[in-house]
């Protein structure tokens, strides 16, 4: 037997066996220390135990690495994108932190991380594959934890009905999605994104009908419209935590690997899918905002806010150069400091309070000044206002995708941002102009929701001024080429 | 005398389909549970299918099948469970009377 494989592929998949390392040691503590000690320390050991896997391993190098056949590939990119999901999973476990310990969910603690940390496994596999194989396993494990994270509030509320929600959707769409890779093996005779790339020809109906089966089953994984109708449902009733993971990481994974997906397996026919991406955009990103506007609920409001944010992150997919994957991996991190600011917020004043209506924000200002700050940056750092991150995350996309020609396109998703604009400013025109006789009492953050707010305001603020990120992640893009 | 391969694909995408009608007819979670299960088994009898008529010399849709048979083992596993908690707080597994969060 040859064991020289080992070496290199514990070399290549450093971050996915650190990550499963990690894992099993989480379950060992939680199995083995004592109560006490877990209470004081579980959650801080996690954090850190992700931030060392991190560091160790999703630091980008500068060369490509295959493994296994070509079934697995490693690429600078994607391992910018690891750094970027496990940096969106600190902050989400951050915040996560007061509920987890509160005394309902306590007793399962355990499980929360160590699903968390499975499904991030998970897109990790997703957005390394070169193999469908390898890629159903990744998506099916990045999505099959999070019904059960979902459903986590055993004792109450909506969770439940949020969970089997997401559940059947979820089996649903993997079964279409499936069925679109039989027509793609029928076709070319084997798995892999290069031989399909070559066999594939875009002429044949069984091209067509595959394409579209495997883009609405990723599709449902990132909400875009026809398959969105989960979204605001799931996100209303989950757990906050789970709802912000929901929205931020596994939606930026699932981007990133369909953008994977499509520049690899269908790079030679773009004007196939660029053709049913340019429809499911403008659905996407005007029934988002259009719906945005009618929620009073905090939680369905950033749900179909997050539809509409799918629909700009796919306008990198669209311009299918690496400028449009560099927009997108910095979009991805932009909208993860973004959105979860604004989780945050909302996790802090209900797990205080159990208020999540948007008339319940009337007057936060006066009570809350620091929550209220943090929250309006958020808002105006999703609606794109110029000094913050926001704005120069929609700078980009929309100038990729106006470098591939699509001025349509992008003059459709200016307008849209116009709408977004209203909307967001409804929950800022809550906080600061509404009055209010009674407003939310002061809510006093923990010193882990307060670090990871902190963390995500400073993101906002310095993200879009320091230019370094966005040259930093094009010179990745560069060495991958398309 | 061997059956012709456009037999078997007519027959899994019977199945598919009748997932699909099931899928969105049925009320019954347990009954939507199968027809899901229908679907993926129609997938499944495709890649045996396409491998064995079209490209007998390699295993690759064989794998494929075995890997998407253990799958949705997993996904039934994961649905019972939250289907037996709907059970407990409602008493019942209808969808209809899941529309708590509907606006």
């Amino acid at each position: 037997m040859d064991f020289s494989q080992y070496s290199l592929i514990w070399e290549y998949m450093q971050s996915e066996l650190l990550l499963l390392v990690a894992t099993v040691l989480l379950f060992f503590i939680d199995l083995f220390a004592s109560p006490r000690f877990l209470d004081k320390w579980f959650s801080g050991i996690a954090c850190v135990l992700l931030a060392a896997v991190t560091a160790v391993s999703c630091i980008p190098g500068s060369e490509t690495h295959t493994l296994f056949g070509g079934m697995f590939i490693n690429t600078p990119m994607t391992t910018a994108m690891k750094m970027v999901l496990n940096i969106g999973t600190i902050l989400v476990l951050l915040q996560a932190h007061s509920w987890v310990n509160s005394e309902a969910c306590k007793v399962r603690r355990g499980e929360f991380y160590e699903l968390m940390f499975f499904t991030l496994f998970g897109m990790y596999l997703m957005i390394s594959s070169g193999h469908f194989l390898i890629f159903f396993i990744g998506l099916e494990t990045a999505s099959l934890p999070i019904a059960a994270l979902v459903a986590f509030n055993k004792q109450g509320g909506d969770s439940y009905e949020s969970g089997a929600k997401y559940l059947f959707n979820a089996v649903f769409s993997s079964a279409i999605f499936l069925m679109g890779i039989s027509f793609m093996y029928a076709m070319s005779g084997s798995l892999y994104f290069e031989d399909i790339a070559l066999a594939a020809t875009a002429n044949t109906a069984l091209f067509i009908v595959a394409l579209a089966f495997i883009i609405s089953g990723i599709g449902f994984k990132l909400s875009l419209v026809p398959f969105h109708l989960w979204t605001a449902d799931v996100y209303q009733g989950g757990p906050t935590a789970v709802t912000a993971y929901l929205s931020v990481i596994s939606k930026g994974a699932a981007a990133f690997a369909f953008l994977w997906v499509l520049f690899k397996t269908f790079s030679p026919s773009p004007e196939v899918w660029q053709g049913i991406l340019y429809v499911l955009i403008i659905l996407t990103i005007t029934l988002g905002n259009l719906f945005a506007i009618r929620q009073k609920d905090l939680k369905r409001f950033l749900a179909f806010s997050s539809i509409s944010q799918a629909g700009y992150i796919m306008l990198g997919v669209m311009a299918n150069s690496a400028q449009g994957m560099t927009a997108l991996v910095y979009y991805i991190l932009v909208y993860i400091f973004s959105n979860l600011a604004a989780f945050g917020v909302i996790a802090t004043i209900e797990n205080k309070t159990g208020k999540v209506n948007m008339d319940d924000y009337n007057g936060l200002y006066q009570t809350n000044p620091k929550l209220s700050l943090a929250m309006m940056l958020a808002m105006f750092s999703l609606a794109g206002i110029p000094p913050f991150a926001g704005f120069f995350s929609k700078f980009f996309i929309f100038a990729s995708a106006v470098n591939s020609g699509y001025y349509i396109l992008v003059l459709i998703a200016l307008l849209n941002t116009i709408i977004s604009l209203f909307y967001y400013l409804l929950v800022v025109k809550a906080m600061f102009i509404n009055p209010n006789d009674n407003p939310i009492e002061t809510v006093k953050t923990g010193c882990y929701g307060r670090t990871g707010l902190v963390i995500c305001v400073a993101g906002i603020l310095i993200l879009g001024i320091a230019s370094c990120v966005y040259g930093y992640l094009s010179g990745l893009s560069l060495t991958v080429g398309i | 005398m061997e059956i012709p391969m456009i037999y078997y694909i007519v027959l899994s995408l019977v199945m598919f389909f009748a997932g699909v009608y099931g899928f969105i007819t049925r009320k019954n979670m347990l009954m939507m549970l199968i027809s899901l299960e229908l679907m993926l088994n129609a997938v499944d009898i495709n890649f045996a299918v396409f491998n064995r008529f079209l490209f007998p010399g390699q295993m690759e849709g064989m794998v494929f099948a075995i890997f998407a048979i253990a799958i949705a083992a997993a996904e039934t596993a994961i649905a019972i469970a939250i289907i037996i908690n709907i059970f407990r707080h409602i008493r019942d597994i209808e969808v209809d009377k899941l529309d708590d969060m509907k606006y």
